[in-house]
């Protein structure tokens, strides 16, 4: 007999994927989608439960199908469609995962548990180290908003293991998530025609590419291959570094920087304006940034991710337009420049 | 040398001293002169986008200026690479090192010694005295390094959380190859077979009065043995002369440090007497040298959890230090020549 997975937050992007690409999988017998709105046809074909996970029913529905997989996607930044407030996505983050474990705690059936969270975890901070590996304590943690909201889910989520030592655990802390189909509020800040930056600041980021999420999801919900663990806590991105200047270049979108006091004024005006979502924790992002390690990645999960941060990067910039100051355009420019003078340098000798 | 206090030590008289001196000396300008000879064509690459001297035939020129019009062409594209501490390589080599370099050749007019202390492949941890004020010595540390060592290996500054901390500062260091001070980001960087610079005394070291120059500070709490310990990186001692009179801090304002959330805020001769003017450091001859590397691949690895043989090890490092300081100021002729 199969898996029986249970995917919360599937009327998402990232949830309804995962449950379209896991259903192929042999060895899943049964899917199971929660969530508060339908998907439409973003979960097509699996057995779709309306179900809000603020609410003890789930523990029906765990009971009811008999899950022995749970993957828990509903952990996210921003609220699902529009008008969503921010204290309902909290509530849905930390009230939801309660309940989802305390249902995971009653069921005899789990057997596995999978925790999507974020390298937000770690904060930015200029006195952190370099590079956070999976242990690196914070040196200021996040004060509120979405990394604070994974700070206590992850807490939770380490309480139920302890409880229930004979569940996998595996939380996943992902790196920025971006792709063609990226709905996240660095997506948006980067397809702005025009990028504010914090002056005299050039963060370090990292991506991951939609693609490898779901590629690690599915590593971690199987039995683990040979030589691999697939429980634990793990940081997911892609190789590499890019700096946000980079970024900028690449996409051909100019910068303008703005002294971090005034930051803050600029950021809270564009979100009253509904341009992009600027919360603190992601100008700290901004200013400071977050690279992590990937080692245990590698070698322990045994998951290689597909695209590197630039091929995530260079995925994402194909899939936003042209900018203001294309790349190609400027180069063109300095070709033609360089042209001029090689020829000008032949005529004179 | 009439300008120090200098404790003479060794058995050795004076006259004898001189004429060891007097051969040294002789010994150290024939072994300069080669690696001086190796690092010109460097160099002249190395300051491609910004031409020094103007070459006989056009053909140079427009080699430069192609050169030139490629670097820009990477750098407005974005297609250049950067490492996980935001080291930019091409940056640091075209821009920022050429930046310092007059500064390195013209103004401080920087000798090296012991070049070949610094190997030429793996991991290595530098540690020198800190002074002057203004982290300048890093700076010129980074510039003899690469310059002087015939592998052209680029040193990783260990730098205060203050400098990332700055606007515009922390942004120019990352790209330069610093990082924060911190065991993780040392021993990361030495796994990786980087040569990692390190100033144990920190703001002591930097900010001291100028009648305590070239008294090295305490070390901090030796955390840089463990951590070339754990990674079996030798210990370069390194003793930076000359650094010390660039800004000869006569005072302390704590009040205004204080307020600016510095940790000490300087009053020399000529700052903040002479506005921006004062800032300009004063043209000191400087010597850096390069001491015997410590090994630190014998120990069995819990030796970092010694705290003995860290203070030990410790100890014999800011003693050889201190010595090639003394004996660096006594074959100083003036501080400005």
């Amino acid at each position: 007999m199969g898996k029986i997975v249970l995917v919360t937050g599937v009327a998402r992007q990232l949830g309804g994927r995962l449950v379209r690409r896991i259903q192929r999988d042999p060895e899943v017998d049964r899917v199971i989608g929660v969530d508060v709105v339908p998907p439409g046809d973003r979960a097509a074909g699996a057995l779709f439960v309306q179900a809000d996970i603020r609410q003890p029913t789930i523990a029906r529905v765990l009971a009811e199908h008999n899950v022995d997989t749970v993957v828990h996607m509903d952990v996210t930044g921003t609220p699902l469609g529009t008008g969503g407030s921010r204290a309902t996505v909290k509530e849905t983050n930390v009230i939801g995962t309660m309940q989802l474990l305390g249902a995971c705690q009653k069921s005899p059936t789990v057997k596995r548990l999978v925790i999507k969270s974020s390298t937000s975890v770690y904060g930015a901070a200029p006195r952190d180290p370099a590079v956070f590996t999976e242990t690196t304590p914070p040196k200021s943690l996040p004060s509120g908003g979405f990394a604070k909201d994974a700070v206590e889910v992850e807490g939770y989520v380490r309480g139920f293991a302890r409880r229930r030592p004979d569940v996998a655990v595996c939380v996943l802390r992902f790196a920025n998530i971006l792709g063609p189909r990226a709905d996240s509020p660095l997506a948006e800040y980067l397809s702005l025609p025009v990028l504010p930056t914090v002056f005299g600041y050039d963060p370090r980021l990292q991506f991951v590419h939609e693609d490898d999420v779901i590629d690690v999801l599915r590593i971690a919900l199987h039995e683990p291959r040979r030589g691999t663990l697939n429980s634990g806590t793990f940081n997911v991105t892609g190789e590499g570094v890019l700096l946000l200047s980079q970024c900028s270049r690449r996409l051909g979108r100019p910068t303008v920087p703005v002294l971090l006091p005034a930051v803050n004024w600029v950021g809270s005006a564009l979100r009253t304006v509904g341009v992009t979502d600027f919360s603190p924790e992601q100008i700290r992002l901004l200013t400071h940034g977050r690279v992590v390690s990937t080692v245990q990645m590698r070698e322990t999960l045994g998951f290689v991710p597909q695209y590197s941060t630039a091929d995530t990067f260079e995925d994402f910039a194909r899939s936003r337009g042209v900018g203001l100051l294309p790349p190609e355009v400027l180069a063109r420019t300095v070709d033609r420049v360089s042209g001029f003078v090689s020829s000008a340098g032949k005529e004179r000798s | 040398m009439a300008d120090a206090k200098v404790i003479p030590f060794g058995d050795e008289p004076r006259t004898r001293r001189a004429r060891n001196t007097k051969a040294k000396r002789a010994s150290v300008r024939s072994t300069a002169t080669p690696a001086a000879l190796a690092s010109v064509p460097e160099r002249e690459q190395a300051a491609e986008p910004v031409p020094v001297e103007a070459p006989a035939e056009s053909g140079g020129w427009d080699r430069r200026i192609a050169g030139g019009l490629s670097f820009l062409r990477r750098r407005i594209t974005g297609d250049y690479e950067v490492d996980e501490f935001g080291y930019d390589k091409e940056l640091t080599d075209q821009v920022l090192m050429s930046m310092v370099r007059p500064l390195y050749e013209k103004y401080f007019r920087v000798e090296v010694k012991g070049i070949e202390n610094i190997p030429s492949e793996g991991g290595a941890l530098i540690v020198a005295n800190h002074s002057g004020t203004l982290p300048l010595d890093g700076l010129m540390l980074q510039v003899a390094v690469h310059d002087n060592h015939p592998a052209e290996r680029h040193l990783r500054l260990l730098a205060a959380d203050l400098v990332f901390m700055l606007p515009v500062i922390n942004e120019l260091a990352r790209k330069a190859g610093h990082t924060l001070a911190c065991a993780e980001d040392a021993e990361r960087l030495l796994q990786r077979g980087e040569v990692v610079g390190v100033m144990p005394e920190g703001f002591k070291g930097i900010g001291k009065p100028f009648g305590d120059r070239y008294k090295l500070q305490r070390f901090g709490r030796g955390g840089f043995v463990s951590t070339a310990l754990r990674a079996g990186a030798p210990i370069v001692p390194c003793s930076i002369v000359g650094a010390e009179e660039i800004y000869p801090m006569i005072g302390n304002a704590k009040t205004v440090a204080r307020i600016l959330g510095f940790p000490y805020f300087p009053i020399t001769p000529t700052f903040p007497w002479l506005g921006p003017l004062g800032m300009v450091p004063l043209p000191t001859k400087w010597t850096i040298q390069f001491g015997e590397p410590i090994p630190t691949d014998g120990y069995p690895p819990e030796a970092a959890e010694d705290p003995m043989l860290m203070f030990n090890l410790t100890d014999q490092v800011r003693e050889q230090i201190q010595h090639t300081l003394y004996k660096l100021l006594v074959q100083r002729r003036s501080v400005f020549f």
